[in-house]
């Protein structure tokens, strides 16, 4: 099988590779570049454990091809932390007990992103249905929908903190 | 699961899209958001050796107003439909639709034409396009044809799309003062397709109800018009009674699969309620 | 040095900085030098005979290193055992091939592996092995199977497991005493698929040099399954190691060892390359065992003031193609012993029947047994209620076992620990404000919307013990737990547990015990598990026994080490032992506290073996392996409102109330969240949840696109809150939380949804309760069409 070059931008790094073209955007991830935190819970793109930002907004990465991604920025939970800082996520996640096994974790961390993106100040209803995309079997997901709150506190609170990571 | 290998091609325009699907006949597929086309591929139900990607050709891409309809690249993400400001104030009804559709990363990444082509029995977008009478844009190797809504589903997973055609973009007409609209689903627990949706359009004048368009889809192969709850509606006034009294019509002759989660029988008592409420939701924004 | 109290403190978990920054590594993650990848060839038919494998076409694909069936690996990977013999019970135990050698018995079933170069590769070649089969008639349905002339193993006649009883008392007798109404229900507790969001996976490499052979698994107990292992591989224990490295969740679904392992374990040593399974979610849904799947008829004895006097259940239990590693044990002693739950029922019989299908095994799913009786009881007291017009929380404080009553030993002849079960029932309802939500059902009722109450209370019975105890019910280990507290020269102290935590947190809890009783800064106490080269022994993390029974063991281990700490203060301080306080972390000679060493201080004189009492060896750590006397029960009440859409029968839950005592607790916020996952099971269950088979045996709900998995959409804000009935089982008074909410709220959500029915005179349905069944009762009960 002939390879095709992909370049993307991940966390911040531009990566190019001949990647076979069926190859997953979240084995690329994983296997190309070692990036092993987005994680793999399902094969028909509905638990959402895969999620990765493309171009700022949350994607499944096991229903994008590598190919896909071509000149995308890329940001994966490896991302989130600036020069060791956790993001606000990480930390409202950690702060509020939003895990408890951490396999669906990045992936909902990074799907919080994006709805606190769009609104900043979202209330239990709307964080609920803003993860609709993201499965947790361990959580219940009480205290994740406690560390999005927490998250959107801490971000309002430090203005013009950036709310996506890279 | 990891799609069995193809061949990749990033189409950069339309013409050479078609031109590649000239040559690669059935073996080629295209690509476009990927949210329809690559789970098959993953489980392996699908395998076809080339993918056309149409990801780089920027001219099947915007949204822009254009006589009366909405222009809208096929390669318009789910989430762009839902927020764009010009679908909200021109077609809202397509943008409840849209923000409807699975979840938020399926709607940051599935496109509007890709939808359409594939065509599942249970997708969204299909009963809000009969409803608004959107018509497609296709190319093919013969240059550009359109094909409206009412003719675009064909069956189960199968539309008037040529083998050698892309769909380019949708022309929706512009909802019109006076219209009110609902798009009303229950979706089906485990993929967030609808189990039943409703999208309904209907025209009120006076009180009256001068034009009524309602589709549904998830209940048979494919999406369709409520002809019947239609004419019932129209010249009539829209009160709870009058509307509850034609959605009740909606199950009449309508096609329903049984499947796992809802029988034959069960969709078609779901096309009445989710029609009756589509229906009062509309009349409630029709009257402002 | 400052310690605060940290027993009891809302302390966010250790484990959390890996798991938020992506850089845990689960078993999919271990990358190895040489690293193959195995790809599973599953039977697409729930019972066929093998005719043929041809695995000429898949050998010669690209990548691929070799393809295995059972004939490769005759006399190199034994039958895997079942480990839970009850006894007693006509248990039938078939062999169980790691890959079927002659018969497929379930869509599923591994007939081959392939070993290729890349994970593409094997998924590639995988689909070129081409079997041939002749299709047999399949046995599917539960209740079909003991009838069926169909056989799962030639040589289980009827397909019958097992047949178990416990009776306690004479329920005749009490159901024919003047005035006892007896209440019949028949109850269908439906399959389920546990959905751990990590797959399993397994990652092997042997070390020819060595003999060493590493396997990383998903496992809840790597000990257990290097016990297992070595016995199914014929591979020497001390030369096996078993790793479980981050584990993305088990639920029970990873308790078992499976044929995967072993064979991916045995293809690293054949080949000599390091080899990587990762199962496909599709699967995990055919060949991860399910959990549930019980068809019970009870009867419960009721006199007219609400005394339960007798509860008599019938149950068929479906344990699949296969018996999994602790199956057995679930619809049995798991069940049966604790069908008198909260409530003082002085004649219980239970019989339970257990049958082989063509369908995937079935074994522990959280709470495993115990949720199972609790729905048969919860929803037999709301029956009785109703049957006597009684609101179903004065039919259950009538019967909770009262306070004083402690130690209670309940008709199936096991002894509850304490507790105060009134004030749980009391607590949820003053939450729930139950006159008042009364009140609005009511009122509800008057516009013609359906609003239901629920309540369930409950006993649960977990930290299984003593070893002496279990073993005599047929579980082929122990269920002691060991820990080792060890201090490092420089103060720094590392924990090493049997258990194997998989989200539970007690890296997070056994720190906050050492914390507590050396004194030590939690950031400096490192707790370590899951490697079977570090730590002793173990039996692992299930059955809501890690902090009851491993935390015990952290907590006696962690005393050994302040007793020898205090004997070398002594020694140096040249003081009697008993003239020393231990405070804060540090030693003062009573009186005078500024004589004193810290504990660190100790730790670093205890290395250096300058000046240690005579006869005392050097070093500071302490070993505990605790057996407890006894289970622990943690119980409450739980109690919901939901309101059903009369026209399309859609469920929607207004509010959740959780009261739960799971003795003295260690971190809120950890049992909270443990609360809440469990309380989320339990919901899906009622409403949401169900494996369904087609009549050929095959997997309707085969994936999570039609499995439905709740999302966070659909639960409302829960609301919980504790009571603290400490344990004497164990020094620390805790028990176990990890099943309760799943054991208590799925009667909790079936009692409010026919309670909002009731209106209509609809009695029970069965779950799960999804829209078209009760928009089907609903039209039926209305006369025809809705």
């Amino acid at each position: 099988m002939t390879g095709v070059r992909v370049s993307m931008t991940v966390n911040g790094v531009e990566y190019t590779r001949d990647v076979e073209p069926r190859t997953l955007l979240v084995y690329f991830l994983r296997e190309h570049l070692g990036l092993t935190g987005t994680h793999v819970g399902c094969d028909t793109s509905t638990c959402g454990a895969c999620t990765v930002l493309m171009d700022g907004k949350a994607v499944k990465s096991c229903t994008v091809l590598a190919v896909q991604a071509e000149g995308a920025r890329i940001t994966t939970v490896e991302g989130l932390a600036r020069d060791g800082e956790l993001h606000p996520i990480q930390q409202a996640f950690w702060d509020e007990h939003g895990l408890q096994c951490g396999f669906c974790t990045p992936g909902m961390m990074l799907a919080a992103v994006d709805l606190l993106q769009r609104n900043p100040n979202p209330t239990e209803d709307e964080i609920r249905h803003a993860l609709e995309g993201n499965l947790c079997r361990c959580t219940g997901y009480q205290h994740i929908v406690n560390a999005v709150k927490a998250a959107a506190r801490a971000m309002g609170a430090a203005v013009g903190a950036p709310a996506g990571g890279e | 699961m990891i799609p069995a290998t193809f061949e990749y091609v990033r189409a950069r325009s339309v013409r050479e899209a078609i031109s590649l699907l000239q040559q690669h006949g059935g073996r080629a597929k295209l690509l476009a958001g990927g949210h329809s086309l690559l789970p098959l591929m993953k489980l392996r139900l699908s395998q076809p050796e080339m993918l056309i990607d149409l990801g780089p050709v920027d001219e099947l891409r915007g949204i822009r107003e254009e006589g009366g309809s909405l222009v809208i690249g096929a390669l318009t993400t789910h989430d762009e439909v839902a927020n764009s400001p010009l679908v909200r104030e021109r077609v809202p009804l397509l943008a409840e639709c849209a923000s409807q559709i699975g979840d938020v990363q399926v709607r940051n990444r599935g496109t509007i034409g890709g939808n359409l082509a594939h065509a599942d029995p249970a997708a969204d977008y299909p009963a809000a396009v009969l409803a608004l009478e959107a018509q497609m844009e296709c190319e093919g190797p013969a240059g550009i044809r359109t094909v409206p809504a009412s003719q675009w589903f064909v069956d189960l997973l199968t539309t008037a799309l040529g083998p050698d055609e892309v769909l380019c973009r949708l022309r929706v007409p512009v909802q019109t003062l006076g219209q009110g609209w609902s798009y009303t689903k229950l979706p089906h627990p485990a993929s967030g397709y609808s189990l039943l949706g409703v999208a309904c359009l209907v025209t009120v004048d006076g009180g009256v109800c001068r034009d009524a368009r309602v589709a549904v889809t998830g209940a048979g192969p494919k999406a369709v018009r409520l002809a019947k709850v239609e004419q019932a509606l129209v010249g009539g006034r829209l009160d709870e009674a009058a509307v509850a009294e034609a959605a009740r019509l909606a199950s009449d002759g309508l096609e329903a699969t049984d499947d796992l989660y809802a029988s034959a029988e069960y969709k078609r008592h779901l096309a009445v309620v989710y029609t009756k409420r589509a229906l009062l939701r509309a009349v409630e924004r029709a009257r402002g | 040095m400052a310690v605060t109290q940290v027993f009891g403190a809302r302390v966010r978990r250790r484990e959390d900085p890996r798991l938020i920054r992506g850089t845990a590594t689960y078993t999919d993650d271990v990358t190895l030098p040489g690293l193959c990848y195995a790809a599973f060839v599953r039977s697409p038919h729930a019972h066929a005979r093998i005719l043929r494998v041809d695995t000429s076409r898949a050998r010669s694909a690209p990548g691929v290193l070799g393809v295995f069936t059972a004939q490769d690996l005759e006399g190199k990977v034994n039958s895997i055992p079942c480990g839970w013999q009850v006894p007693n019970c006509d248990l039938k135990t078939p062999p169980h091939p790691p890959l079927a050698r002659d018969k497929v018995r379930f869509v599923g079933d591994a007939v081959a592996v392939v070993v290729a170069e890349s994970r593409a590769q094997a998924y590639d070649a995988a689909e070129l092995v081409e079997v041939d089969y002749e299709v047999l008639p399949a046995v599917v349905d539960t209740e079909a199977a003991l009838q069926s002339a169909t056989l799962v193993h030639d040589d289980v006649p009827q397909n019958r497991v097992l047949l178990w009883s416990v009776k306690g008392g004479d329920f005749e007798a009490a159901a024919r005493e003047p005035g006892v109404r007896v209440v019949r229900q028949r109850l269908v507790n439906q399959r389920l698929i546990p959905n751990a969001m990590e797959t399993r996976a397994a990652t092997a490499q042997y070390n020819p040099g060595t003999g060493e052979l590493t396997l990383w698994v998903t496992s809840q107990n790597p000990h257990i399954a290097r016990v297992i292992l070595s016995g199914v591989l014929s591979f020497p224990e001390h030369k096996l190691r078993v790793i479980a490295p981050e584990v993305g969740g088990g639920f029970g679904s990873k308790i078992p060892v499976y044929p995967e392992e072993a064979v991916v374990a045995h293809l690293a040593t054949r080949l000599a390359r390091p080899v990587k399974w990762a199962e496909t979610r599709r699967e995990n849904y055919l060949s991860t065992i399910h959990g549930r799947d019980h068809i019970t008829d009870a009867e419960i004895a009721v006199r007219p003031d609400g005394t339960v006097v007798g509860l008599r259940v019938r149950t068929l239990a479906n344990f699949g193609a296969y018996l999994s590693t602790a199956a057995p044990a679930i619809p049995t002693i798991l069940y049966g012993l604790v069908l008198s739950g909260p409530y003082r029922i002085p004649n219980i019989d239970c019989e339970v029947t257990g049958v082989f299908t063509n369908t995937t095994p079935t074994d522990a799913y959280r709470g495993a047994g115990r949720p199972e009786a609790t729905y048969v009881l919860e929803r037999m007291m709301d029956l009785a209620a109703r049957e006597l017009g009684m609101d179903p929380a004065e039919i259950r404080r009538r019967n909770l076992i009262p306070k004083d009553q402690f130690p209670y030993t309940v008709a199936t002849g096991i002894t509850y620990d304490s507790g105060d079960y009134a004030r749980a029932l009391d607590r949820a309802l003053e939450i729930l404000d139950y006159p008042k939500v009364r009140a609005e059902q009511a009122a509800a009722r008057q516009q013609g919307r359906y609003l239901g109450i629920g309540l369930s209370t409950y006993v649960e019975i977990c930290g299984a013990g003593p070893s002496k105890v279990v073993g005599a019910t047929g579980f082929a280990g122990g269920l002691w737990e060991s820990a080792v507290v060890r201090f490092s020269p420089t103060g720094k102290v590392t924990v090493f547990t049997g258990t194997s935590p998989h989200g539970q947190g007690e890296e997070t809890t056994f720190a906050q015990i050492v914390s507590q009783e050396l004194g030590v800064p939690l950031d400096d106490v490192e707790v370590l598990h899951g490697d079977t080269d570090s730590i002793l022994m173990g039996w692992g993390t299930y059955g809501s026994r890690t902090t009851p029974v491993g935390g015990t063991a952290v907590y006696l281990a962690a005393q050994k080490v302040k007793e020898k700490a205090q004997r070398i203060a002594a020694h140096q301080l040249e003081v009697s032992v008993d003239d020393l306080v231990f405070e804060n972390g540090r030693f003062h000679v009573r009186g005078a506290p500024d004589r004193g060493m810290t504990i660190q201080e100790v730790a670093l004189q205890a290395y250096l073996a300058w000046n240690l009492p005579e006869g005392m060896e050097p070093g500071l750590e302490g070993q505990a392996n605790w057996d407890p006397s006894n289970f622990v029960f943690p119980f409450g009440t739980h109690a919901c409102v939901v309101e059903v859409d009369p026209e399309t029968g859609q469920v929607r839950i207004l509010r959740y109330v959780a009261v739960d005592d799971c003795g003295r607790v260690i971190n809120p916020l950890i049992v909270d969240g443990q609360v809440h996952g469990g309380i989320v099971q339990g919901v899906a269950q009622a409403l949401w949840e169900a494996a369904r088979y087609d009549p050929a045996g095959n997997l309707l709900t085969g994936s999570m696109a039609d499995y439905a998995v709740p999302k966070a959409s659909w639960l409302p804000h829960l609301e919980c809150d504790r009571t603290e009935t400490p344990t004497p089982v164990n020094p620390l008074g805790v028990k176990g939380v990890g099943e309760t909410g799943t054991i208590a709220a799925t009667p909790c959500v079936v009692n409010a949804v026919m309670d909002a029915l009731s209106p209509l005179g609809i009695r029970h349905l069965d779950m799960p309760l999804w829209p078209e069944r009760v928009w089907q009762a609903i039209r039926q009960a209305k006369g025809g069409a809705a």
